[in-house]
């Protein structure tokens, strides 16, 4: 009927691996119950048919034992698939750090992916073969869902969040991307190929695309253009936080509370500023709602995300530049509120 | 067969005539042959709509319907098959009809109220035929937000609400067999005493009755979001759509159970019947049916494994969904053990029950799997779950209910039924439920997304299989659809008792008198008691 009759899907991920091996587990459990239930009912009804409309069985009575014998056991087995699949689970949520980085923005009905280098795809993701890719993922309207079965990973794609799978490919091919989540008319139509390629071919596809400039360079631009830099200014003490070393830090706000620099936060604080307000500041910023997409916002994340790069701030300890000994890695310094005048080298937005 | 015809005698059928005498009736007996005509209405309905979509899915284009009508059909077919279907199937007829006569007394607390609410149902009903006559809504059965309260272009108010109304029939049923079990149970029926029937009956209503406001409310949110712009879930108006998620599932992963239970029921009683022996571990079997209830109520959350829910809150939803096997297991393993040194006969509701216990095994397995975190990130949202709780609600539910409807009928109807051709749609309904499901399985773990219009030609060989299961399947549920019909004029008499059972049910004339009892009888044994046996009269 068709030449591409499977009953696996290709195992392309390290954590496809993982999985399969409980899905193994999983299945000798299910069919030695199965059979075992089976069994005992086929032999029973044939052994102890009715012989006659006479007939009266002697009662069997139940049995502690029993009842706590039939209860534990599957217990027991099924604890196993609760921690077995928690690991699973585990690491699928949990991105190494070293993962590559690659977002995704949804809505009806594609996909559209931007790699950091600035190139974008419909539909389409290249990648390269034994690098963990990292997804960071929103929409622009409802809730869809990323999946790549190959890969064994899904997740959903919410409006006004991000959320983040990632997987390692570990066979070089083409894979199917599916929308997962119902998202309306289209939703079957919503598909595309993850293409695994080999480290060089994928470097040569790199290049020969119509990749331009990185997302951290159009953030910039973009930076510039929206006037962001009137405010957030790094040169010199201005009305709004510098953003330089910035991402990934916490932040103490005028509620005395702290929040981590996260992809999230700087989103918010772009489209709804009034939300969390840096300590010693004032709540001055126009909201950006509607002025940005979600491309762009991923764009101006990065750029952000590239101020935190700045060779100031991956200075070698004990190399670090006079005046800037207060910006340290760990971020101690930036639960104290700014002196009066803010800016200075704090990293408060 | 008995031979002689016993003198008629009056009967709940036979006591008054006219179509009024139907429509106000405040007799239990009558409502649940109300219920029984709506429901059986409903679920045809739903079985066109699926009958539709396996055509569909042939072949890996989209050919047949558009990608908008097929979104209706499997939204409407979802929504009409549960709501105005599996939820009262049991419940509304068996439980209705069957709840009074196995506790031996003369109607429901509430036969006013139990009336009302066939009423509500009704126009409950009514209203998403309406919605669906109009166009039709396209968000699925499970409304996710903001697809259903900002995109969507259908009748998603319309729908939400007729649903929403029919949640009141729910809780006024549920509601009225509380009290009913406990302040009208027969002299000398104690808890113990009881039919697990009416355990499962019980444990269902609480559900019904605790859970049911939550869908309302959340449906009537979602109606106010999308009617007036009031953010509640939509980001854009500053709402949580996994806020809906939460809601919508509080209610319905319990809602499974409001489906399932009283099929564990009606399988305690078939079990038990047909074997001539007490239900092995009785309390164990009727305590599982709270353990299911109260436990149902704190595992909504394996539904939202990658809705970005916190991992932690992920972690505590998949051992609580483990717990909740372990009463289902322990009643599989009882219902097997009752078998032991029975006196089995092979009629056919005990073949329903057969049937019952292998799907809802592989159902309850499949379950476990889907518990399993890691597990459920690649198989949820694909045909792996369409397949789980299809075992768990065709092969369970609607297994039971069949099987059931096939044990009461006599004595619902005062006619028995062709035991030739029931024992062939038996099998018929077996045979094509596996070879609709099964190849399901498979193809949600190959990855083949539920809800999908079109897809890829490698998935085609399980679509056709499943198409070639659903057709005889299909033919399964026409066959006793006829022999039914054509029963109620010209089947047998039916004797009182013609199965030889112990409970109270049989104790009085089929089809059983307005009042259910000449005489309030008085219970001195417990349930299924087969040593008093050659008292009763054996068909």
């Amino acid at each position: 009927m068709n030449p591409s009759f499977q009953l696996l899907p290709p195992e392309a991920s390290t954590t496809a691996a993982h999985l399969d091996h409980l899905t193994v587990y999983l299945l000798i459990v299910a069919t030695f119950f199965t059979v075992l239930i089976f069994a005992l009912i086929f032999y029973f009804a044939i052994k102890y048919r009715r012989r006659s409309e006479y007939e009266r069985p002697v009662e069997v009575h139940g049995g502690m034992t029993l009842e706590i014998v039939w209860s534990v056991v599957p217990f027991l087995l099924m604890m196993v698939m609760f921690v077995w699949g928690a690991s699973v689970f585990f690491e699928m949520s949990r991105p190494p750090d070293d993962a590559m980085n690659v977002y995704v923005v949804a809505k009806q009905w594609m996909w559209k992916t931007q790699h950091l280098e600035g190139h974008r795809e419909i539909n389409e993701l290249h990648v390269p073969l034994g690098r963990p890719i990292r997804l960071t993922m929103t929409s622009e309207d409802v809730i869809h869902s990323f999946y790549m079965p190959a890969f064994r990973v899904k997740f959903d794609v919410l409006p006004g969040r991000y959320t983040t799978a990632w997987f390692n490919p570990t066979k070089p091919g083409q894979y199917h991307l599916f929308c997962a989540e119902y998202c309306g008319t289209l939703h079957s139509g919503m598909i595309g190929w993850i293409y695994v390629m080999e480290p060089s071919d994928y470097e040569t596809w790199l290049a020969g695309g119509t990749g331009g400039e990185s997302l951290a360079a159009s953030g910039e631009k973009l930076f510039q253009y929206l006037a962001c830099a009137n405010c957030h200014r790094t040169d010199k003490p201005g009305r709004c936080p510098n953003l330089e070393g910035l991402f990934g830090q916490p932040v103490l706000l005028t509620t005395n509370q702290t929040v981590k620099a996260d992809e999230a936060y700087i989103r918010e604080s772009i489209l709804d500023p009034g939300a969390k307000i840096v300590a010693g500041y004032q709540n001055i910023m126009p909201s950006f709602q509607g002025l940005v997409t979600e491309e762009e916002l991923l764009q101006l994340i990065e750029y952000i995300k590239s101020l935190g790069k700045h060779p100031q701030t991956v200075a070698a300890p004990g190399a670090i530049p006079p005046g800037l000994q207060t910006r340290g890695t760990a971020g101690g310094n930036l639960l104290n509120p700014p002196p009066a005048s803010p800016g200075s080298q704090q990293q408060q937005k | 067969m008995i031979t002689a015809i016993a003198p008629p005698r009056e009967n709940y059928l036979t006591h008054e005539y006219g179509i009024k005498s139907w429509l106000l009736t405040q007799d239990h007996k009558r409502i649940a042959l109300l219920y029984l005509g709506a429901i059986s209405f409903f679920f045809f309905l739903g079985g066109i709509f699926a009958t539709i979509i396996r055509l569909e899915l042939l072949t890996p284009p989209g050919d047949l319907v558009s990608s908008q009508t097929y979104n209706k059909l499997f939204s409407l077919h979802g929504i009409i098959m549960i709501f105005l279907f599996m939820i009262p199937s049991i419940p509304a007829t068996l439980g209705n009809f069957l709840v009074p006569m196995m506790i031996g007394c003369k109607d429901l607390a509430f036969p006013k109220i139990n009336l009302l609410s066939w009423y509500i149902f009704m126009a409950g009903g009514a209203l998403i035929l309406y919605a669906m006559l109009r166009g039709g809504v396209d968000t699925g059965w499970t409304f996710y937000v903001p697809f259903s309260t900002s995109y969507a272009n259908t009748y998603v108010i319309l729908t939400a609400v007729g649903i929403f109304i029919a949640g009141f029939s729910s809780i006024l049923t549920g509601l009225n067999f509380i009290v009913t079990i406990h302040r009208m149970r027969a002299p000398g029926l104690t808890w113990f005493r009881l039919p697990l029937f009416i355990w499962s009956m019980y444990a269902t209503s609480v559900i019904q009755v605790l859970g049911t406001p939550v869908i309302a409310v959340t449906l009537l949110l979602v109606a106010v979001e999308r009617g007036f712009h009031i953010g509640i879930f939509d980001p854009a108006l500053g709402g949580d759509p996994v806020l809906f998620q939460h809601l919508f599932w509080f209610y319905s992963h319990p809602a499974v159970y409001i489906m399932v239970l009283p099929g564990m029921g009606v399988i305690s009683e078939l079990v038990s019947v047909y074997s001539r022996k007490r239900v092995f571990g009785y309390k164990f079997v009727a305590f599982s049916s709270v353990a299911i209830a109260v436990l149902g109520f704190l595992v909504w959350g394996h539904h939202m494994f990658v809705s970005s829910q916190s991992v932690y809150a992920s972690l505590i939803f998949s051992f609580l969904s483990f717990m909740v096997a372990v009463p289902s297991a322990i009643k599989v393993f009882n219902w097997t053990a009752t078998l032991y040194k029975g006196s089995i006969s092979y009629d056919t509701p005990m073949l329903y029950a057969f049937g019952f216990i292998g799907l809802f095994t592989i159902g309850g397995l499949t379950g476990t799997f889907l518990a399993t975190l890691g597990f459920d990130v690649h198989v949820t949202d694909t045909y792996f779950v369409v397949a789980h709780f299809h075992y768990i609600m065709v092969g369970g539910t609607m297994m039971a209910y069949l099987g059931g409807l096939h044990y009461w009928w006599p004595k619902i109807t005062g006619r028995m039924y062709h035991e030739g051709w029931a024992k062939l749609s038996a099998l018929v309904v077996f045979l094509g439920f596996n070879l609709t499901f099964f190849p399901q399985f498979i193809m949600g773990y190959l990855g083949m997304p539920r809800r999908y219009h079109a897809y890829p030609p490698e998935f085609q060989v399980y679509h056709v299989l499943s198409t070639a299961g659903a057709s005889v399947l299909a033919v399964g549920y026409l066959i006793p659809a006829i022999y039914f019909i054509w029963a109620m004029r010209y089947g047998q008499p039916a004797p009182d008792n013609p199965w030889g059972a112990t409970g109270l049910e049989w104790q009085t004339s089929s089809p059983p008198p307005p009042e259910n009892f000449e005489i309030t009888p008085v219970v001195t044994q417990e349930a299924y008691d087969y040593s008093i046996l050659e008292e009763m009269t054996v068909g």
